[in-house]
């Protein structure tokens, strides 16, 4: 038995393949890219050995600054919105739609495999001023207000991207918080309703508490997700107006392939993969406490 | 990798099941008919809700698909909510198609497919050999794979652009479909040997006794117990892989090589190159590329909300 299933030259022919590719294409360019942080340039211009000096610019450059205001401003905002409305409308599942929720829950749920690209698209058309006016400014009009030039400054670019976003993943995190729910145990909830406890107080007191687990992973997710956000911002905004809506995986993208600085763009990337660690792991920690306090 | 965010280590702390309660209080008829539609009212706000969040959903669809059908004085002049006047003016998908559309498809198909092929087969027997194989070290290896879960592929891009410019590989369309096996295995690898574990050990080690060689066990055994497993990952990845923009521009437009553009990248430069003056060929591109990922998950609906999330809350 031990012969076989431990057989050397098996398991090396079973894991070669992915192993070599991953690391190949993952794990070399990754530590390659720790490498390129040490030298400015890129490989048209060529590079020169510039030591600590990007990392010393990171601390320095002001478009930094702005690019990591930006994402800790969109990573809160959308993790707040996702996950809240998506408990939101796990709950509505739960404990309104009950067993009828499998329609709504599709619904819902199917912004979430639509092209990024295209639901980008889509929501510069819906938002749109001119020379069309689009769905949304029409019904500020025809309810009294006036239409808002969307695109127009960063702040309402802010706007419409956090919409887009929320829209397009709320059911997703719905029915992963909605599995959570579900799992909790109906005779506790009616133990608890039978002892009094009824709206506010059973949620705050039962159901709360119960699916906080999920809650973390979900939010763990979420933050991860929206940290590294790329695809959605490019396509909706492109990083403006001017880059007032740019992220550190935009920023990254543009002083790499914009202005040819490989370098410093490593040092960006680098930057971020430590953020998304360090969110990850205080996260975990902080959570864990929680559970044995 | 902005498509692949980490997951916990462990599976969420089941809840502690408490004694069973008493049997439920049962009112009265009379009292429970008067409760009943005391509840239905207080209940209308919910099932407003329930309404606006369908509309909220489903209304940007239905717009983008009306709006494929006007003509471009329809969206000039009449109010953005009215319906198109000619039902049947499928001008715009022609002029879609005809300017790169069928194109880009072709080219996400030859980019995504095979890539998809690899990342099963490779994946699944990683998988196999990390979990149902019995050797030292086999959890650091998972671990290892783990890790590329959290590396955002912004941390990637530019070595392998360097590195395939240097190969001569830029402008094929192997950039791509390697990139895109690699940054889809760490999430396989890990479901695959979630799968695995599943799997009761005693059918391996029946096997074995009964003469399989481990890899016969594999073949025979394994990857027909997997098909479940792997159609629902292959999907997951499907959807990752056609959706993504970041890799696809790099590797294509980045390049200068637009004949190689996939359908996220192609629509973004059809945008560009017709979004402020045409309107109904744009929301054409959209509608096809909204509308063939739309009809998958029409048919496998409740497997990709299975998939996608399994892939968050599991280990």
């Amino acid at each position: 038995m031990r012969q076989v299933l431990g057989d050397r030259k098996t398991i090396a022919a079973l894991l070669a393949p992915a192993l070599i590719t991953y690391s190949a294409v993952m794990l070399a360019p990754m530590l390659w890219s720790l490498g390129y942080t040490f030298f400015s340039g890129s490989p048209v211009r060529g590079f020169t050995w510039s030591g600590l000096a990007n990392f010393a610019e990171l601390f320095k450059d002001p478009k930094t600054k702005d690019a990591i205001a930006f994402t800790a401003k969109y990573a809160l905002t959308i993790t707040t919105g996702q996950v809240a409305l998506g408990y939101l409308l796990a709950l509505l599942y739960v404990f309104y739609l009950k067993r009828s929720s499998t329609l709504i829950r599709t619904l819902t749920f199917f912004p979430v495999v639509l092209p990024t690209v295209a639901v980008s698209l889509l929501f510069q058309k819906l938002f749109e001023i001119a020379p069309a006016t689009g769905p949304v400014n029409s019904a500020l009009e025809a309810l009294g207000g006036e239409a808002v030039n969307w695109f127009g400054s960063g702040s309402n670019a802010f706007w419409v991207i956090a919409i887009m976003d929320i829209w397009r993943s709320m059911g997703f995190y719905a029915v992963l918080l909605y599995a959570g729910l579900v799992d909790i145990p109906e005779d506790v909830i009616e133990s608890a309703r039978l002892d009094g406890a009824g709206g506010w107080r059973l949620a705050r007191f039962i159901v709360f508490p119960m699916s906080w687990p999920v809650l973390i992973s979900a939010l763990i997710f979420s933050i991860n997700g929206t940290l590294k956000v790329f695809d959605s911002i490019y396509a909706l905004t492109g990083g403006g107006p001017g880059s007032q809506t740019t992220p550190l995986t935009l920023y990254m993208y543009r002083t790499a392939f914009a202005y040819g600085d490989y370098g410093y763009g490593s040092s960006i990337a680098l930057l971020l993969t430590m953020l998304c660690l360090v969110v990850t792991v205080f996260m975990f920690r902080g959570t864990r406490k929680d559970l044995t306090a | 990798m902005t498509r692949l965010p980490s997951r916990p280590a462990r599976p969420p702390m089941p809840p502690a099941r408490p004694p069973m309660p008493p049997a439920p209080f049962r009112p009265p008829a009379a009292g429970r008919r008067a409760r009943r539609a005391g509840r239905r009212l207080r209940r209308a706000p919910l099932a407003l809700a329930t309404a606006v969040l369908l509309v909220i959903e489903v209304y940007p669809l239905v717009w983008l698909l009306l709006g494929s059908l006007k003509t471009q004085s329809e969206f000039m002049n009449n109010p953005t909510w009215a319906l198109p006047t000619d039902w049947t003016n499928f001008d715009n998908y022609r002029q879609a198609w005809e300017s790169g559309v069928s194109r880009n498809l072709l080219n996400s198909v030859i980019a995504v497919f095979p890539s998809l092929a690899l990342i099963i087969v490779f994946g699944v027997a990683a998988g196999f050999a990390l979990e149902v194989m019995v050797w030292k070290g086999r959890g650091t290896v998972l671990l290892v794979f783990l890790g590329g879960i959290m590396i955002p592929s912004q941390m990637i891009l530019l070595p392998l652009f360097s590195a395939y410019f240097k190969t001569h590989l830029t402008g094929t369309v192997w950039p791509l479909i390697l990139t895109y096996t690699a940054t889809g295995l760490p999430l396989t690898v890990f479901m695959m040997a979630t799968y695995f574990r599943s799997i009761p050990k005693e059918l391996f080690e029946a096997a074995t006794i009964d003469g399989a060689s481990a890899f016969r066990s594999f073949r025979s055994i394994a990857f027909p117990m997997m098909t479940n497993a792997i159609f629902t990952v292959g999907l997951v990845q499907f959807f990752f892989l056609w959706n993504d923009l970041l890799l696809a521009m790099t590797f294509t437009s980045g390049a200068g090589h637009d004949e190689l553009a996939t359908v996220q990248v192609g629509l973004l430069s059809f945008q560009g190159r017709f979004g402020a003056v045409q309107y109904g060929p744009t929301m054409a591109a959209i509608c096809v590329n909204v509308l063939i990922t739309l009809a998958l998950y029409l048919f496998l609906n409740q497997r990709v909300m299975k998939g996608m999330t399994a892939g968050a809350v599991k280990g």
